[in-house]
């Protein structure tokens, strides 16, 4: 009971903290459910719904009536809270010091009705929520799995429509679906009824039958089986070269700044996920890399007028030797002072491109410009739809090698070293040496996305350099799973990716962001994709005598 | 002289001697055990011999090579491998990664190698398992190769220590306290263990341990410290006729399993 008040008083704030700072009348632009529910209004009741299932979830093991009761309570006062603020609100001028206290917030708080059935239209309807959570809590596993799947999904469509959108509209049958779907401003009712039963429905079949697919798919010879795994594959790589074309010039664009974090993230994955060494400057080598593409293929400097695949090797190189020398003064640093030792190398970094000192030859504050753009056999990688291919190149290349690293004798020693540095020197480990080469393989990939990066900007700019990129990264990193590859890739689409659809709520970036990173480390501090524990004991010879050499597959 | 001696080993923490001029020979193929009251310089002793600690004065020898100076992996890559009081495993890998890492100085894949994927790195990749795996059987965890190291049973951690240890192919093992937290059977499961050990690989052992039980069933020289210094050095039945050594352990009024030496 008093666990259900504190809880429900918490939701409250949070609802009030929500409506103040604006997001919920900058939310309401876009609805998921056409003129059903807009993105604001879903805002809240998600609120609204976890903070009942978290309060029904203290009376676990006291029976359901009490159980549904603590749900009510607590969703009868959060929307109470709100209620209040409507009242007060109409009451006395807010605005003074909240500017989003405006008449506008108040009726969508109230559904557009006159303020007293509208507040009590509002309660009543927190406390429903509450009370649903509350059956929801005691809903059998596989149906809670099933509704959070399905609901997940329709706001998950509402708020990738403007990517989902294009995609279906550019192809005949797929348009149909299109229509029925979509309609300019959110699903319609029947796409959204629609989605909820079929992703319902294939859930449902997934959890009765998936497991023994799996297992079917396992005791398939090991022929079959290869062609089935090579045709998923090959199915990728088309939807993976075709994109650019199907999404057009905005989404293309998306996806390449989304490829560059992919890019970033996987070397700075080598240094902070794998080696264990929390790297806040890694900036300095994405910028390294760009302005060695810059000053080697600039004409505006007139140095050097090199091509982009002439200067790309420089780049790397240039990186992986910064890389070392970042390295060397920080060998005996560990945690929090390797931290604060490379955050200021990487503002050492860009106040040197941004001096006057050196604005001969890197441009200070303006910058280079004229970068050429890459080209191979007369096919220039000009806008976002070309570069693409380049980026997603980049992250081939760069995923492969981490892949064969992470497996390797390397990788264990900078796992090893992450895990307890004395005891992997006492295993034979050569500290010098492993941490040079994690820092200079970070350095490496950070550079090849810088080079990518002047290529693609046909310019380059300090200020593109700043402190923020290293701090995205490690996020990146964090949300996505530590020493994950797919985590990076997961982490760099929920957290630049996703921001970028959403460019029209751009001030609430950094609010999410916090919120997000808070979220995680309390309720999943191992990242969205963990990195999965490495089967080796049984698995590992199967794996490697199918893919590998299939001689040895048929004696075994 | 032996396959590990020390001579006139000191090693000072500000005004404190935790080891002070320490002449231990340790002879090849045996079972050396040290022993003495808390804070006697045990661990000390071995931290020096890893290369963890520098010694401020002395000479440590093993098989003629000096080791003062050198770092903790340039002493493993000479045969020096070790356990820890309180076990120090690689807690979020397998264990089959934790003896992998073992491995590591014996294995010589480069950067390049490994990225283009060489034969003769795959090669050495397939054989650095397969000794995993036979390391594992020989410990008993075989199966368990794929949980990871933190998740194992305090028993097998012990044990998976003990593997790691022996995967970078020692010819001296050091183990700290080896049976320590263990019930009565396992610690005569850990001392055949031990035992097994010397026979069957002919692995030197120099141990720390406080179980009175173990160290007079397996050792065949115990050498005591009490301050940092050596007072007593014999076989198990001398050390415990030892005056001094009945007066080290008894004269601070310990009680207990450190009795036992008396009686």
């Amino acid at each position: 009971m008093k666990q259900a008040i504190k809880i429900g008083l918490i939701g409250g704030v949070i609802e009030i903290l929500l409506s103040l700072i604006g997001m919920v009348e900058a939310f309401s632009q876009r609805d998921i459910i056409a003129n059903i529910i807009s993105m604001g209004h879903a805002l809240l009741l998600i609120v609204a719904l976890f903070m009942g299932y978290l309060s029904a979830k203290r009376a676990a093991g006291t029976g359901s009536p009490k159980v549904l009761a603590n749900g009510f309570i607590s969703g009868l006062l959060l929307a109470g809270m709100l209620g209040l603020l409507v009242m007060i609100g109409s009451l006395i001028n807010l605005r003074k010091v909240f500017i989003n206290a405006s008449p506008l917030l108040y009726s969508l708080l109230t559904f557009g009705l006159e303020k007293g059935t509208g507040v009590l239209l509002l309660i009543v309807i927190g406390a429903m929520s509450g009370f649903v959570a509350g059956i929801f809590y005691l809903a059998p596993g596989l149906l809670r799995r099933v509704l959070l799947i399905s609901l997940a999904s329709i706001v998950g469509a509402g708020v990738l429509q403007d990517l989902l959108r294009p995609t279906f509209a550019l192809w005949g049958p797929l348009a149909v679906i299109n229509e029925w779907l979509f309609t300019a401003n959110g699903l319609t009712i029947q796409g959204a009824i629609g989605l909820f039963i079929l992703i319902a429905a294939f859930f449902l079949f997934w959890s009765r039958k998936g497991s023994a697919i799996q297992t079917g798919f396992r005791q398939l010879p090991p022929a079959p089986q290869r062609i089935l795994k090579m045709s998923g594959i090959l199915i990728l790589v088309f939807i993976l070269l075709i994109l650019p074309q199907v999404l057009g010039l905005f989404l293309s664009e998306v996806f390449t700044i989304v490829g560059l974090y992919v890019l970033l993230g996987l070397g700075l994955n080598i240094v902070v996920g794998y080696a264990g060494l929390l790297d806040l400057g890694y900036v300095a080598f994405f910028a390294i890399g760009s302005y060695t593409t810059a000053v080697l293929t600039s004409p505006e400097l007139g140095f050097f007028s090199l091509s982009f695949w002439q200067a790309l090797p420089f780049a790397v190189v240039f990186g992986i030797i910064s890389g070392v020398l970042l390295g060397i003064p920080v060998l005996k640093m560990r945690g929090d002072y390797l931290a604060i030792a490379t955050l200021g190398f990487g503002e050492i970094i860009r106040i040197l491109v941004l001096s006057d000192f050196l604005r001969p030859w890197l441009g200070g504050a303006q910058g280079v410009g004229k970068i050429p753009k890459a080209s191979i056999a007369g096919f220039e990688f000009a806008g976002p739809q070309q570069i693409y291919y380049l980026i997603l190149a980049g992250c081939l290349l760069v995923i492969f090698v981490s892949l064969r690293l992470r497996d390797s004798r390397l990788g264990r020693a900078w796992m090893a070293m992450r895990e307890d540095e004395d005891v992997a020197q006492a295993m034979g480990i050569n500290l010098v040496a492993t941490k040079l080469l994690a820092f200079a393989t970070g350095a490496g990939f950070s550079a090849i996305s810088g080079a990518i990066f002047a290529s693609k900007l046909s310019s380059v700019y300090p200020h593109s350099f700043n402190v923020m990129i290293s701090i995205n990264i490690v996020c990146v990193i964090i949300v996505g799973g530590m020493g994950s590859i797919p985590g990076v890739i997961v982490g760099a689409a929920a957290l630049v990716g996703l921001p970028e659809l959403l460019r029209e709520f751009a001030e609430y970036r950094l609010f999410v962001y916090g919120a997000a990173l808070v979220a995680m480390m309390l309720l999943r501090p191992e990242g969205l994709w963990p990195e999965a524990v490495h089967r080796r004991e049984f698995h590992e010879e199967g794996k490697e005598a199918e893919s590998e050499s299939p001689p040895e597959s048929k004696s075994s | 002289m032996g396959l590990l001696s020390t001579k006139k080993v000191t090693k000072r923490f500000g005004g404190l001697v935790a080891v002070g001029d320490l002449d231990i020979d340790i002879r090849e193929k045996s079972i050396h055990s040290v022993i003495g009251p808390n804070g006697a310089g045990k661990t000390t002793f071995f931290n020096c011999v890893t290369g963890f600690y520098k010694p401020e004065e002395g000479e440590i020898l093993f098989n003629d090579h000096s080791l003062v100076g050198l770092l903790p992996d340039q002493i493993v890559r000479l045969g020096i491998s070790r356990t820890y009081q309180n076990i120090r495993l690689f807690p979020n890998l397998t264990a089959m990664e934790n003896i992998l890492v073992g491995l590591h100085g014996h294995l010589h894949a480069g950067f390049f190698g490994i990225v283009i994927g060489t034969p003769a790195t795959r090669k050495e990749e397939k054989e650095a398992a397969e000794e995993a795996r036979r390391l594992l059987k020989f410990v008993n965890l075989a199966g368990k190769g794929d949980f990871l190291a933190k998740n194992l049973p305090y028993g097998d951690q012990r044990r998976l220590e003990v593997a790691r240890a022996l995967a970078s192919r020692p010819k001296l093992l050091l183990l700290d306290e080896p049976t320590a937290g263990m019930n009565p059977r396992e610690t005569q499961d850990m001392m055949d263990f031990i035992q097994h050990l010397r026979d069957e690989l002919g692995i030197t052992i120099l141990l720390i341990e406080h179980q009175m039980r173990v160290v007079m069933g397996i050792s065949e020289t115990v050498t005591v410290l009490d301050y940092g210094e050596k007072i007593a050095e014999g076989t198990p039945a001398e050390i415990q006729r030892n005056p001094k050594v009945i007066e080290a352990y008894l004269g601070r009024g310990s009680t207990g399993e450190e009795s036992r030496v008396v009686s």
